[in-house]
């Protein structure tokens, strides 16, 4: 039999460095993947990893992994507070969806005032519906002890046919020929959210992420907020006595959640997406899990992961139309990464111990 | 400052690329497609048509495709990027392609866009799409003959005029030889999603249709139809294989012979922005093999409505047809024109339920 035995003293050294050898190991099996596929696994590990960043058409794709990034971050950073602290807030891409909606009707029922106050009160609205939206499982797990896991998963599909039923209704564009899609933003000044310097893809979305990426760094290591949350993980008892209330801990890891995925999905639909259609989410709100996780829960860690992540998704497609890969082995490479971060991480916290066990 | 020049040694970068691309000898073609290559509809006949350039012209074509490309900034990332590596004419095959195509093809004049689908031209982006609804005339003149429990089954996708002018053509067609027949329709909100349709189907199902069509891309209705000994047809592409028994025919999206002419266009340096709009007449539309339990005058009668339709003598929207809440549409002889075909947002008399709205 074989079995895990926690390591007393896990090496300091290897937790800093498993994100690195999962992607070594990713790196590696992926090329195997590759090489049963018939493609140069060199080729294909150059062309997601290098291309994108330093390769002939970089210029491009770099400005791109930021606008893939940014939401990604700005998403985990929300979620990494509840994890910490054991909410498990599985449901950020509904929180990003209803942000959308709600940031963008109020956008579209001010249509076409030309105001500077347009996009702020926008961003704002966009962050109170995630933030309501993320409170519905704070206030049943409260109210009634609901698992929040459950619950916000399910109000991802109420969210979607929410913005289903508001696309093909009261946010249809009038000039749109029926198609359910609203106005586009593009041709709303007031209310877009450009590319503020041509070729660099950064639009405020990307600057407001950065910032909450220096916030979060702030809380989770300087201020007693942070310390808090990583106490109501590790020690909930502890926390108790240390004065902490679990309720409030709830209600505030889902809000912020909510409001920074809603914020995420305001500044997406304003920005790169263009308008809301029913094929606005595109899983930001789920790949958001990941990314917190391979970035450690860390503020930075998560800043890396985001870009990392984003990464793949820019090389993905360039070695899907180079070398005609089919889109699943792209994403059965980014499962590898996941996979991997995990399994490095149980071995540098775990022994591997074959035989029975030896009671002393 | 570092940045700025950067920048605009990137940008420069872009306009000398786009120059570059018409230098090089082999014409290179690239698709874009909604939905895996693999779904056995819509994106797999993309696909089709794109194996059919690539054998049209061999050494002289490179072709590249990415599938399941989000609609929206990812679509865009996508067609830029197949800009940049040289791209001489870009196919982008689903309707949320339409703001994005426009955006890129602002960026690079020299590169040919086609979409598909959409409503929106410019002087180098070209739209086409084809008149699916004749196919919907023949399957729902089949379907009103074999239906036993006057009952057919219809999943739709999204109510845009596309997937309702489907719904009508099917139903005129169905009415005219079935006085009884009712149609039964589930909006499932997606175009590709096996287990949704699925579950569509087997609603239906339960609801009494014995026959289902579909305006989805996956075969997984047929799979249930063929599960529950009920009939189906194939939809985008023949999907005989999913349903041996359950499949009576099919409508086949057959975009090789357009895709060939506008690859050569673009090779002769012929190549023009327009709007096309083809049918069974041109082949766009095409109508499977029947199966053979239709029984052989029924098969003669589709026969004749599909060469009818085909010849011009016979329009899938031929008055006296009445909107559904009784207003007259078109006058006894009168056929709709394309203007309201192509902007339909209404049911036709008879069906039962309303368009979501």
């Amino acid at each position: 039999m074989m079995r895990l035995e926690p390591r007393t003293d896990p090496s300091n050294i290897m937790i800093g460095l498993t994100p690195i050898l999962a992607v070594l190991a990713t790196m590696i099996f992926g090329g195997l993947l590759f090489v049963f596929l018939g493609k140069n696994p060199f080729d294909a590990i150059r062309m997601i990893f290098w291309d994108p960043l330093l390769g002939e058409h970089a210029f491009y794709y770099r400005g791109q992994i930021l606008v893939k990034a940014a939401p990604l971050i700005m998403i985990a950073l929300g979620l990494s507070f509840g994890f910490r602290a054991g909410i498990w807030n599985i449901g950020a891409e509904g929180q990003f969806i209803m942000g959308a909606v709600i940031g963008g009707a109020t956008g579209l029922a001010l249509y076409p005032m030309d105001s500077f106050i347009v996009f702020p009160l926008m961003i704002l609205m966009g962050s109170i519906g995630g933030l309501l939206w993320g409170l519905i499982p704070a206030y049943l797990k409260i109210k009634f002890n609901a698992n929040e896991i459950l619950v916000s998963l399910m109000l991802v599909y109420v969210a979607f046919n929410f913005l289903v039923g508001m696309v093909t209704g009261p946010l249809r564009n009038p000039d749109g020929f029926n198609f359910p899609e609203s106005r586009s933003f593009q041709d709303f000044p007031s209310a877009h959210n450009p590319e503020l310097w041509s070729g660099t893809g950064i639009h405020w979305g990307v600057l407001v992420t950065l910032g909450i990426v220096i916030m979060a760094y702030i809380a989770i290591t300087r201020h007693i907020f942070g310390f808090n949350v990583r106490l109501a993980g590790q020690a909930p008892r502890a926390a108790k006595f240390a004065g902490v209330n679990p309720n409030k801990m709830i209600a505030i890891c889902l809000g912020l959640s909510g409001a920074l995925a809603g914020m995420a999905g305001l500044f997406e639909l304003t920005g790169p997406a263009g308008k809301l259609t029913t094929t606005f989410p595109v899983g930001y709100g789920f790949t958001a899990i990941i990314v917190a996780f391979l970035g450690r829960l860390h503020p930075i860690g998560i800043l890396f992961a985001g870009l990392l992540l984003a990464v793949t998704y820019v090389g993905g497609d360039i070695i899907q139309s180079q070398l005609s890969l089919p889109k699943a082995s792209i994403q059965v490479f980014q499962g590898m990464l996941l996979f991997f971060l995990l399994a490095v991480d149980v071995l540098v916290n775990f022994k591997i111990r074959i035989g029975k066990r030896i009671t002393k | 400052m570092k940045l700025l020049k950067t920048l605009m040694a990137g940008a420069a970068l872009v306009v000398g690329l786009g120059g570059m691309a018409q230098a090089e000898d082999k014409t290179k073609v690239g698709f874009v497609y909604v939905g895996p290559v693999g779904d056995f509809g819509w994106s797999y006949e993309h696909n089709e048509g794109r194996k059919a350039v690539e054998e049209a012209f061999g050494d002289k074509v490179e072709t590249m495709f990415v599938e399941s490309v989000p609609e929206g900034a990812d679509s865009e990332r996508v067609m830029t990027q197949m800009a940049l590596d040289g791209a001489d004419l870009i196919f982008t095959t689903s309707f949320g392609y339409m703001d994005p195509t426009i955006n890129v093809a602002k960026k690079f004049p020299n590169v040919k866009f086609e979409h598909a689908t959409g409503y929106k031209q410019a002087d180098n982006v070209a739209i086409y799409s084809a008149r699916f609804y004749e196919g919907r005339s023949v399957i729902g003149h089949i379907a009103g003959h074999m239906t036993k429990t006057n009952t057919i089954g219809y999943i739709a996708s999204f109510p845009i005029p596309e997937v309702i002018r489907g719904i009508n053509a099917a139903y005129i067609a169905a009415k005219k030889v079935n006085p009884d027949v009712k149609l039964k329709i589930v909006w499932a909100y997606t175009w590709f999603d096996p287990a949704k349709e699925a579950d569509a189907a087997t609603a239906l199902i339960e609801q009494g249709a014995d026959i289902i069509m579909q305006h989805t891309d996956s075969p997984a209705a047929m799979t249930i139809a063929e599960e529950k000994g009920m009939y189906a047809f194939g939809q985008a592409s023949d999907m005989k294989q999913f349903g041996p028994t359950a499949r009576l025919s099919s409508i086949i999206d057959d975009w090789a012979p357009y895709y060939i002419a506008r690859t050569q266009a673009v090779m002769d340096g012929t190549w023009e922005s327009t709007s096309t709009w083809d049918g069974i007449k041109e082949g766009m539309v095409g109508i499977g093999d029947f199966s053979n339990d239709i029984p052989a005058d029924v098969q003669a009668s589709a026969t004749a409505l599909k060469e009818a339709l085909m010849s011009g003598s016979t329009h899938s929207f031929t008055g006296p047809v009445n909107k559904q809440d009784g207003s007259a549409w078109l006058a006894a002889g009168e056929t709709a024109d394309d203007g309201t075909l192509l902007g339909m947002n209404f049911y036709v008399e008879g069906i039962e339920g309303s368009v979501p709205n």
